[in-house]
């Protein structure tokens, strides 16, 4: 099987100096959903910008299933489908104008570039809002146009930067829906977010950029198990004056009614609510503290940043 | 035909199709402006104060001057549709629906460059109309006419292209019309034939460019010129030329665009 997208030795130095890219080898499978994930500056949008042309690599390889970003551009960017970070198109432009004009750029006729946009629009819900203005939408629906857009020329690779930045839940809720759906009819997605809960309930496979270098890269099941302490939250059904002692579990009392634990792995937490339960302590409910993404995320982040210092 | 070169031509005839519809989305400010001014410019200048001077080259003031106020039409239309079309792209930033396409440098200039003609052509058309009312107007030598109308406006796309890519604010984009197109174009023998001023000044008007295309403009429309036409055609074929490369290199090299 042919990758989707191969980096060898990715560099990018800009005029300034700042080397924004330091050397970055990185192999995404055909129909993989994968997940790009970094601290603002680490080079994520440097690596996406250089895959659409809109920014020069100072040296390394790009290839795009098997075309080769200095030898056949033409070839790799009709592969390629970008939603950017920012809004990007006319703001005086109305909505099916702006999708049908765009797959004319890529050769496709008027005919079947306009059953295209009927079907992108009504599928992302803006087929109302054809002959409306761009910049009349809402930043949800903007976004959504974004990826209307960028599937117009049917790209067997979708790049997102941060499509669901402030979308409403239940708007992002959709937007995964669909990406997810996608991605099942064959379609190999990168995607790089802020939401780690989006990347971990969207992406098999996930690499994590920081100052230009790739400081992780596996299966999102493998770097989720190299998490070796969760932090649970339980709400309890009485009041509690004081944090209970629990064997192997260490907890402290967050108000009356919530206790934190911390639970490791190797435990699990049959012993955890065992224990609870001789207490006669009630749970009503438990939560994770924060995205168990999150916690490996900002752990390898710090780590990568004190080697850096030493 | 090859798939490439197919891809090209829809995108070509999508550009000038999204240009086309933009000037005339907009055409309070882009059709109706050259309408009035030239109207104005017949008035005052042709019927009003053009009695008082008569004739020049065997033709009536208002029917001299016809043929310069439509090329100074076309110059500032057809520029200026390219430079605030394409520096709007910029500033907007949906240029970059072009440049992660896989749309050649050649097809976008030409795109651009089109519709920056097409632009000039239609208040050319306008113009040309409005002049009716005011004067009779015949064709002298229809090929030159065409020849020299459509190199005029292609030269001032362009050059409008190339200030839109190095521009970097509103500003930079008024600031070759006003500080020099405007000029050159009063100083190009609109209003009066070159042979009226000193020698001197003879010489030295002629080192405007638009001076030559003016001259080879009225002579399609009248059959008298100043100056020696083959040369002008020449001249124009030459700029056009290097102006085209020059917008290849600099959308090739993807200046004041990609990082």
């Amino acid at each position: 099987m042919t990758a989707a997208l191969t980096l060898r030795q990715l560099c990018k130095t800009y005029h300034n100096g700042f080397q924004a890219l330091k050397g970055i080898d990185l192999d995404v499978a055909e129909g993989d959903f994968f997940a790009l994930l970094g601290p603002n500056g680490a080079g994520k949008s440097t690596t996406i910008g250089i895959l659409s042309t809109l920014v020069n690599k100072t040296s390394g390889t790009v290839q795009v299933f098997g075309h080769d970003l200095d030898r056949a551009p033409g070839a790799l960017k009709r592969c390629l489908g970008v939603v950017p970070q920012e809004f990007n198109f006319n703001q005086f432009e109305k909505v099916f104008d702006i999708v049908v004009t765009q797959a004319g750029y890529y050769g496709i006729p008027a005919r079947v570039a306009g059953e295209r946009a009927e079907q992108y629009l009504t599928q992302l819900g803006l087929w109302d809002k054809r002959h409306a203005v761009s910049r009349e939408l809402s930043g949800g629906m903007k976004r959504r146009l974004m990826i209307a857009r960028a599937l117009m020329h049917q790209p067997r690779l979708l790049i997102l930067d941060e499509p669901t930045a402030g979308v409403d839940i239940e708007l992002r809720r959709s937007m995964w829906s669909f990406l997810s759906e996608l991605n099942q009819q064959g379609m190999s997605i990168i995607l790089t977010t802020h939401y780690l809960e989006e990347a971990e309930q969207l992406c098999r496979n996930i690499a994590i950029i920081d100052q230009g270098r790739i400081v992780e890269r596996s299966s999102m099941r493998e770097l989720l198990l190299k998490l070796d302490m969760d932090t649970l939250l339980l709400d309890l059904g009485q009041t509690l004056g004081e944090a209970p002692l629990l064997q192997g579990y260490a907890c402290q009392l967050l108000d009356s009614h919530t206790l934190e634990v911390q639970v490791p792995r190797q435990r699990g937490v049959t012993g955890l609510f065992a224990q609870l339960a001789e207490r006669h302590i009630e749970v009503l409910s438990l939560r994770n503290k924060s995205n168990r993404l999150e916690e490996l995320f900002v752990s390898l982040v710090q780590k990568n940043l004190v080697e850096d210092k030493a | 035909m090859s798939a490439e070169l197919r891809c090209n031509g829809v995108a070509l005839q999508t550009i000038v199709r999204r240009e086309v519809r933009r000037f005339t989305r907009i055409w309070p400010q882009t059709l109706l402006p050259p309408a009035i001014t030239m109207s104005l410019y017949f008035i005052i200048f042709g019927n009003l104060i053009g009695r008082q001077i008569g004739d020049l080259h065997g033709f009536s003031y208002m029917q001299f001057i016809v043929p310069g106020l439509i090329m100074m039409a076309v110059i500032t239309n057809a520029y200026s549709n390219v430079v605030s079309s394409f520096f709007s792209s910029k500033f907007q930033r949906n240029i970059e629906e072009l440049l992660v396409s896989p749309v050649s440098p050649h097809t976008i200039v030409i795109g651009y460059a089109i519709g920056g003609v097409l632009r000039g052509l239609a208040v050319a058309l306008i113009v040309s109309l409005l002049s009716l009312f005011f004067t009779h107007l015949q064709v002298a030598h229809l090929g030159v006419t065409v020849l020299v109308i459509l190199l005029t406006a292609a030269i001032f796309a362009l050059g409008g292209l190339i200030n839109a890519v190095f521009a970097r604010s509103f500003d930079d984009v008024s600031i070759i019309p006003t500080f020099v197109l405007t000029p050159l174009t009063y100083l190009g023998g609109v209003f009066y034939s070159i042979s009226q001023l000193p020698p001197f000044w003879q010489q030295v008007s002629q080192i405007n460019p638009i001076l030559h295309m003016v001259n080879a403009f009225r002579y399609g429309i009248l059959g008298v010129s100043d100056l020696n036409i083959g040369l002008a055609i020449a001249f124009m074929l030459l700029t056009l030329v290097i102006l085209y490369l020059w917008c290849i290199h600099l959308l090739s090299s993807g200046r004041g665009m990609r990082s």
